[in-house]
């Protein structure tokens, strides 16, 4: 396709916004969120920890001990940054691989795990921890954030709506609808689109003729901005500026994240072999999030070994502590699933809740 | 008391609802300044203020999401589908996501939506906007499907479906919504969902029905009245769930019965209904249920809409056939 200069123009407007290169160096001084050292560094930790979570998630569903589980290593960053820029009050709309966020946002990683398992106990959020349950429908969280975001800046929250999708769930109609929907209402609302190149294994070049994914913001009348995904302190600026242009009533923003999952779409039997080749996994791996950051943060003498592995060993007793809580949940009851349909249940359910409390009590 | 169409008692119901609780809004396609296209958000604008009763942009589903976000942020979203052919466009806000938001969360999250909308056929409509889809919803564990058939029901339902704190698919019979008028009190009344009410008494046999065959059945009640066989007709107002505990005093009484629905006959409301009595009171039945339907193909076109329709003639040759089974 040969594209138009009118359309070439708009489309070379969309640059990635990158903070920290692939070495650690800053090559974008006056653009750095204002972070004290402290936070800094907890921005490493966090990502460590999701790094060993990621691994030992990985070998618990290959003992069958885990469920369902989306890998997430190589977008720590992407992850991270997004959640670190929000507030309590803020909501997140995940998608399925969006565990990270929703934890550090006040899930506890036993209910995570019970999520991965299919326990109900997973969807049921903790009071004061605004989050919606992971969403498995591609795309039907986005729709729900205008709504999320409408009811936040209607009580008067002083709070945003944020969610996420992938490069496939860009491809969505509620994808526009969602973004369409923030922008005619003027809504307090981020939409992020993890673009890891791959919609299991559709490459994103196929998902659409447009050359970023950020640039579709523009169809929708709202701000759009493709980051650099593996820098986690441009993703961090991107989204606190975001946050502040919603609070101040500029608007909704989509937010691209150029990354790349390290391993397979979910761990129920894709391989990634079939549609990738290991030197565009190698050239992805030199741009690593925990690698760029770790080397900025040497520079500054603000990491170390011992530090690290402090985290590793913290991540590593808090899966085992976790899984040991989530081990003890009670066992699932259809009489559960039953009472749980409406408020009040209707006359065939009441009929159906006495047959199977008499089953479950054989 | 006041005389008025269904779709005034449905205007009437919103209003009443719109001043008892500052959380209900009402949304959808063209019902802020146009009061929807069949009138039934009149004037609510200009009483209520955009913040209440507002427009969305075109997009079924985004509006179905946007009633998901409300909900679960302490709104009580009453969102407009203009006609319920676009069901389509919104099934999964409405049946994988409202209907499951209970148990997603384990009860943390609710989905207080009633979802509006004209359905039903007989009156001209373009291609897609006639049709009877509530079996579909009838079919999603999670939601109720109420069908009023007359001013009075479709005030006292709405407010109930409103007040209600699961989703709730409110279905407007297009053919109901100016045919006649009916007393309707003023203020706020409610009909409890999951109740069925008789419309006419009769001893002979049960004929169950809902939305606009409620009308035809009666008319054919009167013909088989002029013939000596009285009719007892039960309108099912919620179609799911069911009021099995009125349908099975009646065909106890009865001990025959017809299921009449508007919808074509495969896998729908009448199947269910049959399957229900059967299981129940099947010893009290001297002869089967037969079904009233129309016939298992795809929504006609407006030219073909009258043949295709059951009618109250079809009504009352079933009846006869039960009868004299």
């Amino acid at each position: 396709m040969e594209k138009t200069k009118e359309l070439q123009k708009i489309e070379s407007q969309f640059e990635t916004f990158q903070i920290l290169n692939e070495d650690g160096e800053v090559v974008n001084k006056k653009a750095m969120p204002k972070l004290s050292d402290e936070q800094l560094k907890e921005l490493m930790k966090r990502m460590v920890y999701t790094r060993i979570w990621d691994q030992r998630a990985i070998s618990l569903n290959r003992q069958g001990r885990l469920g369902f589980y989306a890998p997430v290593a190589g977008q720590e960053a992407s992850m991270i940054g997004t959640q670190f820029a929000l507030e309590k009050q803020d909501w997140i709309l995940p998608g399925y691989r969006d565990i990270p966020q929703i934890v550090f946002h006040g899930v506890p990683l036993e209910q995570a795990f019970l999520w991965s398992r299919g326990h109900l106990a997973g969807g049921q959020m903790p009071e004061g921890v605004n989050v919606m349950m992971p969403q498995i429908i591609i795309g039907a969280q986005i729709t729900q954030t205008a709504g999320v975001a409408m009811g936040l800046k209607r009580k008067n929250k002083d709070a945003v709506a944020i969610t996420y999708t992938g490069d496939g769930g860009a491809s969505q109609g509620d994808f526009y609808e969602g973004m369409n929907f923030a922008g005619a209402y003027n809504v307090p609302a981020i939409f992020v689109v993890q673009n890891n190149r791959f919609a299991i294994s559709v490459p994103v070049e196929k998902q659409s003729a447009a050359k970023t994914i950020a640039q579709k913001a523009v169809a929708a009348g709202i701000h759009g901005v493709q980051v650099d995904g593996m820098d986690i302190l441009a993703v961090l600026a991107m989204t606190e500026e975001a946050r502040k242009r919603a609070l101040e009533g500029n608007g909704p923003t989509l937010i691209e994240t150029l990354t790349y999952r390290y391993g397979p779409h979910t761990m129920a039997g894709d391989d990634p072999t079939r549609y990738r080749t290991s030197d565009l996994d190698d050239e992805w791996e030199k741009k690593d999030p925990l690698v760029r950051f770790r080397k900025f943060l040497e520079g500054k003498n603000l990491w170390s070994e011992e530090e690290e592995n402090e985290v590793v060993e913290q991540a590593k007793e808090d899966i085992k502590e976790a899984i040991k809580k989530a081990d003890a949940a009670p066992k699932q009851k259809v009489t559960d699933l039953i009472d749980l349909m409406f408020e009040d249940q209707p006359h065939n359910l009441v009929e159906q809740m006495e047959d199977y409390k008499a089953k479950e009590s054989k | 008391m006041a005389q008025m169409t269904m779709i005034q008692a449905i205007t009437d119901a919103l209003r009443v609802e719109l001043k008892n609780n500052e959380d209900v809004l009402v949304f959808g396609e063209d019902v802020g300044q146009n009061g929807g296209v069949f009138r039934a958000t009149e004037g609510l604008q200009k009483e209520f203020g955009e913040e209440r009763v507002f427009d969305t942009p075109l997009a079924e589903s985004g509006i179905g999401g946007l009633a998901v976000g409300l909900g679960v942020t302490g709104f009580r979203p009453v969102m407009e589908i203009q006609f319920f052919g676009f069901v389509f466009e919104v099934f999964d806000a409405i049946a994988a996501q409202m209907a499951r938001m209970r148990y997603r969360s384990g009860g943390v999250y609710s989905s207080p939506v009633t979802i509006r909308s004209p359905f039903g056929g007989g009156v001209k409509t373009p291609e897609l906007h006639a049709d009877s889809l509530e079996g579909l919803m009838a079919q999603t564990p999670g939601v109720k499907v109420v069908i009023p058939s007359t001013p009075y029901d479709a005030k006292g339902l709405l407010i109930s479906a409103i007040r209600d704190n699961d989703p709730v698919v409110y279905l407007e019979h297009m053919k109901l919504y100016r045919s006649f008028r009916g007393e309707v009190p003023e203020g706020e009344y409610t009909i409890p969902l999951g109740k069925a009410d008789i419309k006419r008494e009769g001893k002979d046999i049960s004929i169950i029905t809902y939305g606009a065959m409620v009308h035809s059945s009666l008319k054919a009640a009167e013909e088989l009245a002029k013939e000596g066989i009285e009719a007892e007709v039960i309108d099912l107002m919620t179609i799911s769930p069911l009021d099995m505990e009125t349908i099975i005093a009646s065909v106890e009484k009865t001990n025959r019965a017809i299921v009449v629905q508007e919808a074509q006959k495969q896998a729908g409301i009448a199947a269910n209904v049959v399957a229900e009595i059967n299981d129940r009171a099947i010893l009290s039945l001297e002869a089967p249920v037969l079904r009233v339907t129309s016939p298992d193909t795809v929504y006609p076109f407006a030219s073909a809409e009258d043949v295709w329709l059951p009618s109250y003639k079809d009504i009352v040759e079933k009846a006869k056939q039960v009868i004299e089974f």
